[in-house]
């Protein structure tokens, strides 16, 4: 019945459309002018709202900003985080002040500069190649600096020294994550997808000695202000490890590792105490990847030395894993 | 050329070689494309902004087995994301927005009879159309539509074990776009070689009207970069096909380990973006051109500029084909890599200065005339400037470690890219309407059409920066899997009442368009008071654009109130006058 009431009231409605449009356009005959030619008052009216639809538009925005604050990430969990969000802040102010001035100006002339009467005569005015040149070279500039202050912290991330670093595995599959460690010998076994299988979920070689005292975890704890290299695979499509509150991000691409190196320096207890109760670091998929995608999580933890070998210590080898099984 | 050789109605409005008649063609099937693709947005909005309810009318689209009570599936939900991101940008906003202007302005601005090649113009609509008709009907098999993304990244594309979408629906999407490359390049070399070749006597490349210039680069872009993307699919092709590696290693999947070896997903995504990113101002281009136009002619003032306009045009096309590693920082590529990447992607951005900046000082001491195009053409440059300036965070690659594939760059290229292009073909259409029909479109309706368009677009996108700063990944079915991102409903809700409300009034648009064809008032010859050759034409639209001798040119294309003459503007028809410089 509804549906019935739906398609009534949209014909009605077209119809209704179709005589108003009509009857707008029988008065501009009657009145022997084109209905559709724009008029002064357009323009005084049009201009207006410009204006007002325009500043509205930026306080819209700046009240975003003050609602939405509070939902947004808290500042980073890292080393290399902080001077992201450094980098982060300074390119927001450079780009909401140009944001706000383009604007202004925008709305400004076309409200100056509206059209008021048939005799007033636009300015003829068709190039200045000096103005050109101000404003091809002032953003040059502006930019240069963006340049070089993006890519030295790029390259303070990428060229992050691994020598102290402990190295962790993050493998992805559809639809969940494992994390492995080297164990004592602070070496990771080999690997071959076709091993993958049963309880290998990773395809580790068991017969490399290496691989005995590896440890396969569903979660993935770090210790605060130690250096961690991660060392990323897939097992079958591309996924993508990300920890927005570490500021980290990398694929995880079938047929190659990848890597991401950075300190952790707050602990999930610090987070709990500034962001409340139920704070969690997590580590999610941020490349799609299927029906579960938007579900392919893994708790992250970052923790104190003591409290992260007291946790690794209660994980099974692979050795206990694997060959007990045999 | 006379208009009255035999015609009949299948040579007339179906296999039509007039180059009037094919813009027309493309236009409605990309209107009816893009009423589509925004449907599909409509549908997974509701999913977004409210997770996991039950919408009858969810049901009604999609069915008992994609929308089960109500709910949406999560592959249909990746499946529309998928068809919506592919019909909008290229059968919306290549195809319907080069494929209409390209078509219908070449030959009327530089003053030829007809495109080089009417018979390959024909073609390449009807490419095209097969193209369209078999995107459409993978829609309707038993698997659903492809659903690995419009970038359909391998493996998660070339396994069908990997996702119900990358069955018969990827095979569908894959020969739907190779028909759509093959249309594209035929209109392309056909766009090149008459601009090149037919312009009219006095029509230089320098007194080229700037959307001239702007679909003439786009051409080159398209003809250099979609063949990358035809080798990248047939590649696809065959990994899925007959079981080469190119793309593929080392996978296990449903618990079976496949034979391929010593691919590599990174390289799909290489030829991938080498289209991609070209691809991206191949969208933006003819929308520059188109408002350049609309901005001069309704400021009643020369483009400020022009000479930079056309530099800039050209720098941006350029620089395009140099920065298509900047979708791919986090792939594990080369640092270094991403340092030039970074530095040549940040480049665009003084071009892209320029121009706001051009447009800016052509308005400043205009006279300016509020119609339905200026509104769009207006909206534009808003945009462009929103939407280019958070590109510079998501170009520094050590910005776009945390943003990356997240809303806010859902935001950034919606804005930039989406509504600057869409905002360009409705300035383009309301504004050449006239000339298209010899009717005029309804102004009121075109004036509430674009202020309810401007504010829902913003409300639609704006809120999703904060999503993306809040670390929400794009492409997520629903935000409750994570406690993290629960008070993020609120602005989805926000999203998606824009969404609708913005959809719906694009209703009026198209009864305005449809209505005004047929009873909208007569136009007269030149409506907008413009200079170029097209509106030297007479209004019935014959058969070779020009009764008589096609006229020749003596100025360039924007003498607007041009000091020494009585009426605000000057046709390019006009001589010079005695002592008169030409700009």
């Amino acid at each position: 019945m509804t549906n019935v009431f739906i398609v009534v009231i949209s014909f009605l409605l077209v119809v209704t459309l179709v005589q108003l449009v009509r009857v707008g356009q029988l008065l501009g005959d009657i009145r022997k002018k084109d209905f559709n030619i724009v008029t002064e008052s357009d323009n005084k009216r049009q201009s207006f709202l410009m204006l007002i639809v325009g500043l509205t538009f930026l306080t819209s925005c700046v009240w975003q900003y003050f609602a939405w604050n509070p939902l947004l990430l808290p500042s980073a969990s890292s080393e290399h985080g902080v001077i992201i969000d450094e980098l982060m802040r300074f390119t927001m102010i450079l780009i909401i002040s140009v944001f706000f001035l383009l604007h202004l100006f925008l709305f400004y002339f076309l409200h100056k500069y509206k059209k008021s009467s048939d005799k007033h005569k636009a300015y003829y005015y068709t190039h200045n190649n000096k103005l050109e040149f101000i404003w091809t070279i002032v953003p040059a500039i502006i930019l240069t600096g963006v340049i070089l202050y993006g890519l030295n912290v790029w390259d303070r991330i990428t060229n992050a020294d691994t020598s102290e670093a402990s190295v962790i595995e993050v493998y992805g599959k559809q639809f969940g994550w494992s994390a492995r460690y080297p164990g004592e010998d602070q070496k990771l076994g080999s690997y071959d997808y076709k091993l993958v299988g049963g309880a290998n979920a990773l395809g580790i070689d068991i017969d490399d000695e290496n691989s005995l005292d590896d440890k396969v975890t569903r979660e993935l704890h770090l210790v605060e202000g130690k250096p961690v290299l991660l060392k990323l695979r897939s097992q079958d499509i591309i996924h993508s490890a990300f920890m927005p509150h570490f500021r980290v991000q990398m694929n995880c691409v079938p047929g190659m590792t990848t890597q991401f190196t950075f300190t952790p320096t707050k602990t999930t207890k610090e987070m709990k105490m500034l962001e409340g109760d139920d704070f969690e670091y997590v580590l999610l998929c941020n490349k799609i990847c299927g029906v579960a995608h938007y579900n392919m999580q893994m708790k992250v933890v970052v923790e104190t030395q003591e409290e992260y070998d007291a946790w690794l210590l209660k994980q099974n080898t692979l050795s206990e894993k694997l060959l007990t099984q045999k | 050329m006379s208009d009255h050789h035999n015609e009949t109605f299948l040579s007339k409005y179906i296999f039509s070689l007039d180059h009037k008649m094919i813009a027309k063609q493309f236009l409605i099937t990309g209107m009816f494309m893009g009423v589509v693709g925004m449907l599909m947005s409509i549908l997974f909005r509701l999913q977004l902004s409210n997770p996991g309810e039950s919408f009858a009318v969810l049901e009604w689209f999609l069915g008992e087995k994609w929308a089960p009570g109500g709910v949406l599936d999560p592959n249909m939900y990746l499946a529309l994301v998928t068809m919506h991101g592919t019909i909008l940008i290229f059968w919306v906003l290549t195809a319907g927005l080069t494929g209409t202007f390209a078509n219908f302005l070449i030959p009327l601005q530089i003053g030829a009879r007809d495109m080089a090649s009417g018979f390959i113009n024909m073609l390449s609509y009807w490419f095209f159309f097969a193209a369209t008709v078999v995107l459409l009907t993978s829609l309707f098999v038993e698997t659903g539509p492809a659903a690995a993304g419009w970038t359909i990244y391998p493996p998660l594309s070339a396994l069908p074990q990997a996702i119900p979408g990358s069955g018969l629906g990827q095979d569908l999407w894959l020969i739907a776009m190779t028909l759509f490359i093959v249309s594209s390049l035929l209109g392309g070399l056909n766009y090149i070689v008459t601009i090149l070749n037919l312009r009219t006597k006095g029509m230089s490349m320098t007194r080229l009207p700037l959307v001239m210039w702007a679909l003439f680069i786009v051409a080159i872009l398209g003809v250099l970069s979609f063949p990358v993307l035809l080798s990248a699919s047939l590649l696809l092709v065959f990994d899925r096909t007959f079981g080469t590696s190119f793309y593929l290693s080392d996978i296990v999947i449903a618990g079976e380990a496949l034979h391929h070896t010593g691919g590599s997903p990174i390289l799909f995504e290489h030829l991938f973006w080498f289209l991609g990113h070209p691809e991206v101002y191949i969208i933006l281009l003819p929308a520059l051109g188109i408002v350049s136009e609309v901005i001069s002619v309704n400021s009643r003032k020369p483009i400020f500029g022009y000479k930079a306009m056309v530099i800039s045009l050209m720098a941006i096309a350029f620089l395009s084909f140099i920065v298509w590693g900047h979708h791919m920082f986090i792939t594990g590529m080369d640092p270094f890599l991403g340092s030039v990447f970074t530095f040549t992607t940040l480049l665009i951005a003084i071009p892209s200065a320029v121009k706001v900046f051009n447009y800016l000082a052509t308005l400043w001491r205009g006279s300016i005339r509020f119609t339905p195009a200026m509104l769009f053409a207006i909206g534009f440059v808003s945009t462009f400037i929103t939407g280019g300036l958070t590109g510079i965070v998501l170009g520094d690659s050590a910005l776009d470690i945390n943003v990356h594939d997240t809303y806010f760059v859902v935001g950034h290229f919606h804005i930039v890219m989406g509504l600057s292009a869409i905002y360009g073909m409705f300035a383009g259409v309301y504004h050449w309407f006239p000339k298209m029909y010899g009717k005029m479109m309804n102004k009121k309706l075109g004036y509430i059409h674009f202020w309810v368009t401007f504010i829902s677009a913003y409300g639609v996108f704006f809120p999703m920066h904060f999503l993306g700063l809040a670390g929400l990944p794009r492409r997520y079915y629903s935000n409750t899997a994570f406690p993290m991102f629960e008070g993020l409903t609120n602005i989805n809700e926000i999203i998606t009442f824009f969404a609708i409300v913005g959809g719906i009034v694009q209703v009026l648009f198209i009864f305005n368009f449809f209505y005004s064809i047929f009873y909208g008032t007569k136009a007269s010859k030149n409506p907008w008071g413009s200079t170029t050759l097209e509106w030297t034409t007479p209004i019935e639209r014959i058969h070779g654009n020009w009764p008589g001798e096609i006229p020749t040119v003596k100025r360039w294309a924007y003498d607007y109130s041009k000091p020494g003459y009585d009426i605000d503007f000057v046709p390019q028809t006009e001589s010079l006058k005695e002592g008169e410089e030409e700009h």
